[in-house]
């Protein structure tokens, strides 16, 4: 035991293994918070589709010699976003037939360009790193940290500040809308919200791995908790853990972030899973 | 001045016209019951109240200062709310927002009229539970808890009834008939006509003819003489 926190202590010597931890962490409570508003509007792959999304304009970023690819990647993503939450239930082709579509359109297109302008010798490994996000989150400069520290923050205190909105919204749009609340203009909030937090994340696992931490904390939350608040904040603490817990395993044992992350939180949705049942039994 | 006039209506949905040259009139206190067949309108003429949809053509005027915020409105159940954990006390609340704007806490007052509503209801003691898990009839009463709280004066529900049993229908119908009597308008769309010949003051009856008159007038007109011929049959 003694040997492991020496080891740790060693590593957070380094400024590359503090700035994974601190963006990771705050990745992960604010992918956490609208996790739960997507599971119960039906959305759940609307991460995937988005990060597909953003694959492919990293690809355009990264063909194009963009220094901050940012500035490309989060507008398209935005730009998506809206066009697939805000868009209603009024359209010809049905929201997850649309997400579908974007998806895997984006994704063909990314490797696509990647593959006719390739930017490196290693084309797979550029892909493969963009997909898994394999080693990006310790390479983030200082930049990347601070970008994703007020981002992050911004994210949390629109959250908070809408939080009683997002909920009437997600509860009942019929409702909201009928008794005078703009529910058209919180799904557009709600729709550039996870844009950006898609790609703050697709730092930290990669573009295929982001709706794990979307989607794990918010259902394993739901299998213990019956309202929405306790919902919520459970699924932010359940976000945070598992992500630290993920990093570190990961530093200590060398695998993958990214994949380690989603491990951890797919064991941490069994244990929830475990209790939830457990509860029920007790009472029934 | 009433409450709210249809003038001229024509309602429907992807330019296919359902209901033509729809008038009347409802006036603060007044009991509104729309029945119809399936696909005679119901559903759309409610959504156009709402503003959730636009109707094609005429006017639906409001009086007597009614704002389009002050309506109260007890929707059908969603999938969706079939598996929300949701806290009885966290929905009725959020029937608030209709008037606190761009306030993002609820205030003492908001909170007072939850409390106030969920009293009404009869549903004190299940402030904490979770939604999901409540029976139809306390389901259907939190929901009303939460339209109290969005209005004074008009509340909007749509099949209230659908899925209930017997004996809860009528609680809920005397539930509803009560608040009718404290003074709040009520318009209910409703497949069940002997439910409405009972408790409404006005019907309005869409289809391929339409009738629109109170009560005593529609039991003497040519549909309303039709169900209550059926309904006397079924007995």
């Amino acid at each position: 035991m003694a040997e492991i926190f020496s080891k740790l202590s060693m590593y957070f010597e380094y400024p590359f293994v503090r700035y994974a931890l601190i963006a990771g962490t705050l990745i992960a409570l604010c992918s956490s918070l609208l996790g739960v508003t997507l599971v119960l509007k039906r959305f759940s792959f609307i991460g995937d589709g988005l990060s597909h999304v953003a694959f492919g304009a990293m690809a355009i970023a990264a063909v194009a010699n963009l220094t901050n690819q940012m500035l490309l990647v989060l507008p398209i993503t935005i730009i998506s976003a809206v066009i697939l939450l805000a868009g209603g239930k009024n359209r010809k082709i049905k929201g997850d037939a649309a997400i579908a579509m974007i998806s895997v359109g984006s994704l063909a297109f990314g490797y696509l360009i990647m593959n006719l302008f390739p930017t490196s010798s290693n084309v797979s490994g550029d892909v493969c790193t963009t997909l898994f996000g394999s080693t990006s989150i310790l390479t983030l400069s200082k930049l990347d940290v601070w970008l994703c520290v007020v981002l992050s923050i911004v994210v949390v205190v629109v959250f908070c500040l809408f939080y009683n909105k997002i909920f009437a919204v997600t509860f009942d749009e019929n409702f909201a809308r009928a008794t005078g609340t703009n529910a058209s203009a919180y799904n557009l909030l709600i729709a550039v919200i996870i844009a950006v937090i898609i790609v703050l994340a697709m730092n930290l696992v990669g573009s295929l791995l982001i709706s794990a931490l979307v989607i794990f904390p918010a259902l394993s939350a739901m299998r213990v908790f019956k309202n929405f608040r306790a919902v919520t904040i459970c699924a932010a603490v359940f976000s945070v853990v598992c992500t630290m817990l993920g990093i570190i395993i990961s530093i200590l044992a060398g695998t993958p972030v990214g994949s380690t992350i989603v491990g951890i939180d797919v064991l941490g949705f069994f244990v929830f899973w475990a209790i939830g049942s457990l509860g029920t039994l007790r009472k029934a | 001045m009433a409450l709210l006039k249809c003038e001229k209506l024509v309602l429907g949905y992807d330019k296919n016209i359902v209901v033509q040259n729809l008038n009347f009139e409802i006036n603060g206190g007044d009991y509104l019951c729309i029945v119809g067949e399936n696909g005679s309108g119901k559903s759309t003429l409610m959504k156009t109240f709402l503003n959730l949809q636009s109707a094609l053509g005429g006017e639906i005027i409001t009086g007597d200062g009614l704002k389009k915020n002050e309506i109260g409105y007890l929707p059908q159940q969603t999938v969706v709310q079939r598996d929300f954990p949701a806290s009885v006390w966290e929905i009725v609340l959020s029937g608030n927002l209709s008037h606190s704007g761009l306030k993002p806490f609820y205030t003492k007052e908001d909170k007072k009229r939850a409390r106030e509503n969920l009293e009404r209801m009869g549903i004190t003691h299940l402030k904490n539970r979770c939604y999901r898990e409540l029976s139809g009839g306390q389901q259907q009463r939190v929901l009303l808890a939460r339209a109290l709280c969005a209005t004074k004066k008009l509340l909007l529900l749509d099949e209230p009834v659908s899925g209930l049993d017997p004996k809860v229908t009528n609680e809920m119908y005397s539930l509803i008939k009560e608040l009718n009597t404290q003074g709040i308008t009520i318009i209910m769309v409703s497949h069940d006509i002997a439910a409405a010949v009972k408790y409404a003051s006005h019907i309005l009856h869409i289809g391929n003819e339409t009738f629109f008159g109170t009560k005593e007038e529609y039991l003497k007109s040519e549909n309303g003489r039709l169900f209550a011929l059926q309904d006397g049959g079924d007995e």
